[in-house]
């Protein structure tokens, strides 16, 4: 806590009354926001509430549709593409910029090397990363590459690179997200230290203990919208979680209708370990929608391509109706009627080189078979079928698949696994970055899957989501089972309570009910 | 095709644009053929046109091969050598058989089999060390370029490895003779490139080697088999290029360390004029036909007119290489 009390120093970087708009779409609406030097501003609130448009904006990346930019009180146009680094203002992307071939000293200095007569100066630039790195206490080898260090370090590196260009405002965008306990401490000292000096932090993180620890400011953003702004000391996690969610739950989620008390237990996962897992079980039973929530890297995608055979599961049972199986391959899950829906569609899921038709039999090549050969009217057959059923609008079924709109990738993405009529179907993110319009289709496609007596695993960032479609939710927190939630108790606070880990379940070994 | 399609209009203009690139190929081998008449008129004569596509079937059935090991993404750059030391080791192999099994067809068959087999060998080999060895097959297969050139320099001693004349007199009709006026080679030519053109639209294999070559994780994430398929591919290349040097070493009845060379270039650049992109995802048997045809019938107008050397033919098959691939980035637009 560096911000005095008494007087607070002017901003160093302000944003008045920003609005943005992708297309036709508003996704930021009359935003204010404001830095001083030496202070810790937090900027929370939901996936698609709008943080990191406006720390694109903050950064120059994105201009604002409406608003203005102030910087050391003149109103300024940030230059795009990371120009706006030269004067101060760096972003540190969650997802590290760093070339992982280069060595530290060269990394820190990439695009602006020291010269010496027409050479680099490479051990000049090697002295000086030294020195940057003693600045900061961070003990990396000027000469190791890259690819050598933890992804700590290498925010460490990111972050040396920003001071040795004299950041006066450094976003950082999720930087804990990735980082365990200990070097989310060592992190939090950096950041003390360039505080003490002067820099300003912004800093967006899901987690609210560590913003209560770190920040001295924190502004909410809910749908675009600027909720509040608030010094830390008048908050509880608690608090913030309120102003995060506080939203009706509008028709566009069909009636639930209850699976029987007495469904029997189609799927049991018992003591899974796996990359990204540390442990977790759970029960499925027939018709029942689970809702898997919890933060991003919280280990719920982990946990599907463990349960199909994707990943490698180094412990634990996984049965199906009660027998016990052992899937190493996806074709062997897939099989067995378990199917996985990927929630990378553009990079796992879809050929987007190809036409309608060869994508929706991919999974399934194999029935359309005929004497060996493919069945091209038996695979148009299907395509006919799953387009009037899943309701995918292309202008025809050559057209490549990238080229379709993102609901109808994913209508069609869903098509290709329930092509393989599967009794199991784990849904990862099914409907992410689509339409209001489309999602409403593919909720009542899901809870009308379930009333078939199909089961469902729906792994969803998107807590209305979840809480709107599910008949139990499972909250995932640094890959364990943080608590389930039954009926009553699914509600967006209570569920960002676990995610956060704010309340804890009582057993660890509590499984379901 | 769909029934809720929300509007048709533009779909003459697109079959339009789809039309122009797939005949990109047909177009450039039909300007050829003209060329070749307007300069010398025995360019059409059976001698002339039965003698390049003899020559050309070397490569072009190596080339559909190819198309499959490009489509899946992958690369083979060990063609041209794999010939060279397949025909060295089945001119050793029937000189070593004549004092068992006499000068006859018997030897020649067993030194096709063995052919064969040291083509699907090499195959397998190239495609464990990619698959299982996670290297990049552009490494495997410039490393086993040099083991099998040098394996067949040394096998030669250096020189040059001559078939028995006997057993050659016996084999020779594999490559000079045919039925109906046709020469066996441009039959196997013609066999090969239909069975591999329904290999690649009609079977599962087919679809799964574009599907790997899109997207690896899409293919895994689909349940497909990447490592099998993916060293399938290779397997089959090897034993293409078994199936060329059969055709192959009746021509000459000999083999030694320059034979073959450039093979690889001229397979792989005749995939690529066929249509088939070269980072894969999209392959076609027929394309890769007309591109191995155009790049014979390119040194052969050469050398049927007077105004251009001869000598330049690398240059001109060079050039259409390049065009081929800019108009295929034009039309490919994603």
């Amino acid at each position: 806590m560096t911000s005095a009390e008494g007087t607070p120093a002017p901003a160093i970087l302000s944003a008045n009354r920003i609005s943005k708009s992708f297309g036709e779409i508003p996704v930021l609406f009359s935003v204010d926001f404001d830095i001083r030097p030496g202070e810790v501003h937090a900027v929370i609130g939901e996936n698609g509430a709008g943080k990191s448009t406006l720390i694109k904006i903050l950064s120059g990346i994105e201009q604002p549709t409406s608003g203005a930019i102030k910087y050391d009180g003149q109103t300024v146009v940030l230059p795009p593409n990371g120009a706006a680094e030269a004067l101060g203002i760096v972003l540190i992307h969650q997802e590290l910029n760093l070339a992982e071939d280069l060595t530290v000293s060269e990394s820190i200095f990439l695009g602006r090397e020291i010269k010496r007569f027409g050479f680099l100066d490479l051990r000049e630039m090697r002295r000086r990363a030294q020195a940057v790195m003693e600045m900061l206490h961070v003990h990396v080898d000027p000469d190791a590459r890259i690819n050598t260090l933890s992804v700590a370090d290498k925010q460490m590196v990111e972050i040396a690179k920003a001071i040795s260009r004299d950041a006066r405002v450094l976003i950082m965008d999720e930087p804990t997200a990735v980082l365990s306990v200990a070097e989310t401490q060592t992190l939090f000292e950096q950041i003390r230290r360039l505080t003490a000096r002067g820099v300003a932090v912004i800093f967006i993180s899901h987690k609210l203990d560590e913003i209560m620890e770190l920040a001295d400011r924190v502004t909410v953003l809910r749908d675009g919208q600027l909720i509040a702004t608030i010094g830390t000391e008048a908050l509880t996690p608690d608090s913030i979680a309120q102003m995060m969610v506080g939203r009706e739950l509008s028709n566009l989620y069909p009636p639930k209708h209850e699976p029987d008390v007495d469904a029997p237990v189609v799927l049991g996962v018992r003591n899974l370990v796996a990359a990204g897992v540390k442990t977790i079980s759970f029960d499925l039973r027939k018709g029942e929608i689970l809702g898997f929530a919890g933060l991003i890297g919280s280990g719920r995608t982990a946990v599907a391509e463990a349960v199909v055979g994707l990943v490698h599961r180094s412990e634990g049972e996984i049965a199906l109706d009660g027998k016990p199986v052992n899937f190493t391959r996806v074709a062997q899950s897939v099989d067995a009627g378990l199917a996985y829906m990927t929630k990378d569609r553009k990079g796992k899921g879809l050929l987007l080189n190809m036409g309608l038709r060869p994508n929706l039999t991919l999974l399934t090549l194999k029935r359309h078979l005929r004497l060996g050969f493919l069945d091209g009217s038996s695979e148009e057959r299907a395509l006919e079928r799953a387009t009037r059923r899943f309701d995918i609008r292309a202008r025809d079924a050559s057209v490549a698949v990238g080229r379709l709109s993102g609901g109808n990738q994913q209508k069609l993405m869903l098509g290709k696994t329930m092509e393989s009529e599967p009794d199991i179907i784990i849904m990862d993110e099914p409907t992410r970055g689509i339409d209001v319009g489309t999602k409403q289709q593919i909720y009542h496609i899901i809870a009308a899957l379930a009333a078939e007596g199909k089961s469902i695993i729906l792994i969803s960032s998107e807590m209305q989501e979840v809480i709107g479609l599910s008949h139990r939710v499972v909250v995932m927190r640094e890959g364990r089972l943080a608590g389930v939630l039954e009926g009553a108790e699914i509600t967006e606070a209570e569920i960002m309570r676990y995610a956060a880990g704010i309340k804890q379940s009582g057993h660890d070994e509590r499984i379901s009910a | 095709m769909s029934a809720s399609a929300p509007d048709i209009s533009a779909k003459p203009k697109r079959a339009f644009r789809l039309d122009l690139k797939t005949v990109g190929p047909l177009l450039a081998l039909a300007l050829l053929v003209l060329l070749g008449i307007s300069l010398n008129e025995n360019f059409l004569s059976y001698n002339n046109l039965t003698n390049v596509l003899a020559r050309s079937s070397f490569i072009g059935i190596i080339a559909i091969g190819a198309t499959f090991v490009i489509t899946a993404g992958g690369l083979d750059l060990s063609v041209g050598s794999m010939a060279a030391v397949i025909a060295g080791v089945m001119i050793m192999v029937m000189n070593w058989l004549i004092p068992s099994l006499g000068i006859g067809w018997s030897v020649v068959i067993a030194g096709m089999l063995s052919g064969l087999l040291l083509g699907g060998v090499a195959g397998v080999f190239n495609g464990l060390m990619i698959t299982r060895g996670r290297i990049e097959a552009f490494i495997v297969t410039l490393g086993t370029m040099g083991i099998f050139r040098s394996l067949v320099t040394f096998l030669a001693n250096g020189g040059t490895l001559s078939l028995n004349f006997n057993v050659a007199d016996v084999y020779r009709p594999v490559y000079y003779d045919g039925l109906l006026g046709v020469p066996y080679p441009i039959i196997v030519f013609a066999l090969v490139a239909i069975g591999g053109e329904i290999a690649m639209r009609y079977t599962a294999f087919g679809r799964y080697c574009a599907a790997i070559g899109s997207n690896e994780q899409v293919a895994r994430y689909s349940s497909i088999n990447v490592d099998n398929v993916r060293l399938m591919t290779y397997i089959l290349q090897g034993v293409l290029v078994g199936v060329a040097v059969l055709l192959y070493v009746p021509r000459l009845g000999s083999a030694s360390s320059t034979t073959g060379v450039l093979w690889e270039l001229e397979a792989i650049a005749g995939v690529i004029i066929g249509g088939t992109t070269l980072k894969g995802g999209y392959g076609r048997i027929w394309g890769t036909v007309v591109g191995v045809v155009i790049l014979g019938l390119i040194g052969n107008i050469l050398n049927l007119q007077s105004f251009i050397s001869p000598y330049l033919n690398g240059a001109f098959q060079g050039v259409i290489i390049i065009l081929a691939v800019l108009l295929q980035r034009g039309g490919r637009r994603t």
